[in-house]
This record gives C-alpha cells, sequence and structure tokens, in this order.
C-alpha cells in the first residue's frame, strides 16, 4: 500500500482536450508535501508515513511541534497527516512528494470535510418527502411526520433521522479519476467535485476498490 | 494572480493561438463552424444566427446563437473557447441596445429582425 496525498482545494475550473471534449475538474496542490516522519514496525508496531504541507510560520508553531520539525530537519507544516503503508513503501524523512505520485487515468479516493450547512430540517437533511402541500395539512409541510409508534414502544428510537445539524462531516468520495497532473505547479486536476470548500485540505488515496495502475510510481513519486 | 486565474490565462492563449476569437457582441449575426466527427471522419459543419446572449466568465465564458430552422427556432450555447468550433465568423453587425436578445424568442418574421449597424466596423475573422 503506498501513502497517499495532502493537498490544499484550490477550486474548479475545466479542461478542454484535444479531442474537442472539456472536463470539469477540481484543482489541488501540493506545496512542499514532504515526509515528516516515518513510524516504522520496531519503533511503533506499524508502518506509516507522516506527510506535512506547505509552510508555517515559526512563531504560529507551538515548542514540542517545534522540536520535532527540528529534530527531522524540516521546516514547519502548516498540516500534518498521517498515512498508514506497507513496510516496503516507507519513506526517508525528508523527502518531497511530487503530483506524478498519480497518473492520468488513475482512480483515486478522495476525503475531505464537506460545506456545514447549519441546522437543516429533515427534508434537506434525510430526503425526507415532507408532508402534502394540500389535503388539510396546515402549517407542517416540511415536518418529519411521525417518529415512533404508541403506547409499545413509548419511545423515539434512538438514531432516528431528524431535523440537526447537517454538513462539515469528514466524507470519502470513492473512485474518482485523476484528469491531469502538473508536477512543475504541483497540481492534481480530479475530474468532478471534491468534498468540501476551496481552501480546505483534502487527502487522496489510491483507489481500494479499483486496482492501482502498474505505471503509477511505487514506493511513491518524490520529486528529484 | 492565484494558480487557477493562471492556469486558466494560459489556456486561453493556448486555444485562441489555434483559432482566434473575433470581437462580436449581441445582434451580431454569425457563421459558426463546428468541427462534426462522425465515426471516423470529421467534416465542418456550420451554425448561422444572431448571437443573441454573452457570458464573459474567462475560460467559461460561452455565447447563444438563435436561428430559425426550418421554421422552429433553434439555440445553441456554445464555450467561446472550444476547440470543436473551428471558426467563428461575424457575418452581419447588428444594432441593438440590450446585451440579452432573449425578447426574440418570443417573436418570429418582421419583428424579429434587427437593424444592421449603421457604422459597422471592418468585419473581422479570425
Amino acid at each position: 500500500m503506498r501513502t497517499g496525498l495532502i493537498a490544499k482545494k484550490l477550486g474548479m475550473t475545466r479542461l478542454f482536450k484535444e479531442d474537442g471534449t472539456h472536463v470539469p475538474v477540481t484543482v489541488l496542490h501540493l506545496d512542499k508535501v514532504q515526509v515528516v516522519a516515518a513510524r516504522t514496525l520496531e519503533k511503533d508496531g506499524y508502518t506509516a508515513v507522516q506527510l506535512g504541507w506547505g509552510t508555517a510560520k515559526v512563531k504560529n508553531v507551538t515548542n514540542p511541534v517545534k522540536g520535532q520539525y527540528a529534530a527531522a530537519k524540516i521546516e514547519p507544516k502548516m498540516k500534518l497527516v498521517e498515512f498508514p503503508v506497507a513496510a516496503d513503501a516507507l519513506l526517508e524523512v525528508g523527502a518531497t512528494l511530487s503530483a506524478e505520485h498519480f497518473v492520468v487515468g488513475q482512480k483515486v479516493d478522495v476525503c475531505g470535510t464537506t460545506k456545514g450547512k447549519g441546522f437543516q430540517g429533515g427534508m434537506k437533511r434525510w430526503n425526507f418527502a415532507g408532508l402534502e402541500a394540500s389535503h388539510g395539512v396546515s402549517v407542517s409541510h416540511r415536518s418529519l411526520g411521525s417518529t415512533g409508534n404508541r403506547q409499545d414502544p413509548g419511545k423515539t428510537f434512538k438514531n432516528k433521522k431528524m431535523a440537526g445539524h447537517m454538513g462539515q462531516d469528514r466524507v470519502t468520495t470513492l473512485n474518482v479519476e485523476i484528469a491531469a497532473v502538473d508536477a512543475a505547479r504541483g497540481l492534481v486536476f480530479i475530474k468532478g467535485a471534491v468534498p468540501g470548500s476551496a481552501g480546505t485540505y483534502i487527502l487522496v488515496r489510491d483507489a481500494i476498490k479499483i486496482a492501482r495502475p502498474d505505471t503509477a510510481p511505487y514506493p511513491a513519486g518524490l520529486v528529484g | 494572480m492565484n494558480i487557477i486565474e493562471t492556469y486558466e490565462a494560459e489556456e486561453i492563449a493556448r486555444l485562441t493561438a489555434a483559432r482566434g476569437v473575433p470581437e462580436f457582441g449581441p445582434g451580431d449575426t454569425l457563421r459558426v463552424s463546428v468541427k462534426v466527427v462522425e465515426g471516423e471522419r470529421s467534416r465542418v459543419q456550420a451554425f448561422e444566427g444572431v448571437c443573441i446572449a454573452r457570458s464573459n466568465k474567462g475560460l467559461n465564458s460561452n455565447f447563444t446563437v438563435r436561428k430559425i430552422s426550418y421554421g422552429e427556432g433553434v439555440e445553441r450555447v456554445f464555450p467561446l473557447y472550444a476547440p470543436t468550433i473551428a471558426e467563428i465568423f461575424v457575418v452581419r453587425r447588428g444594432d441593438v441596445r440590450r446585451a440579452k436578445l432573449y425578447y426574440l424568442r418570443g417573436r418570429s418574421g418582421k419583428s424579429a429582425r434587427i437593424a444592421e449597424k449603421a457604422r459597422p466596423f471592418d468585419t473581422v475573422s479570425a
């Protein structure tokens, strides 16, 4: 299992292809994505790599974390994420990952935090049908309807779908396609939408349900 | 410029280098040559009509062309920078006061005419 990548969502645009078709894409930015730490079987009992994105101001980093960066001899990062990897896919601390980690046409899973929708009713949150527009319904056109039975069981069951806070959930979208890759600028273009608003961090991994293409570099696509 | 704006500016430069975009606006009569792929071979098909709207949003700009085909109004929205368009030719400059000529949809015949611009600029095609 290879490592994934952490990227920042920049927004959406479109690609015009040579054959005249065009593809809506989400642009993800890799800014100095480096391996900050490696977890090894001997020391930690599992294998993983910790990746960092971007550059944080030193004054905004707490002293304990600063010590970890100093030990790794890496500039402080804006965002840290750990990806579990196979033992033979461990990377050296300090290695910089390239956008060419993924190949065009490859299927990946992307993980992000959806836009917050606030407190929403059952119709928007759970796709309830609501009540009828007429036939005697008054005031409660968008209400839930019944939430339980009678004296038996005498309660509303837990996890009953009701109104409440919607959005701002961690969501993984499976099997989205890599439309293009720009290694020079560190951009990954993903076909279609990706959860979350622009400016949020997105995790991109090889699809777990579709085999990785042989052309994808193993253990990872590194810069230089 | 942020990264997406830079990318879109480059794309516009690349696509306009392949096929320029003439100056035109709503009311102008256009002949849009569209590349059509039929199985193996591809040919160019012309769509001639009045530009009734333009939407300017960088790389995502598009324009709407309306024509009457066999008595039936037909509208087609083209992406301005689409590589499927071989050429945009301005046939006639129209004199209109509105940016969107949606009122033409409710009209036909004599009332759907657009006066030609009194002082036409050079008919350009690129």
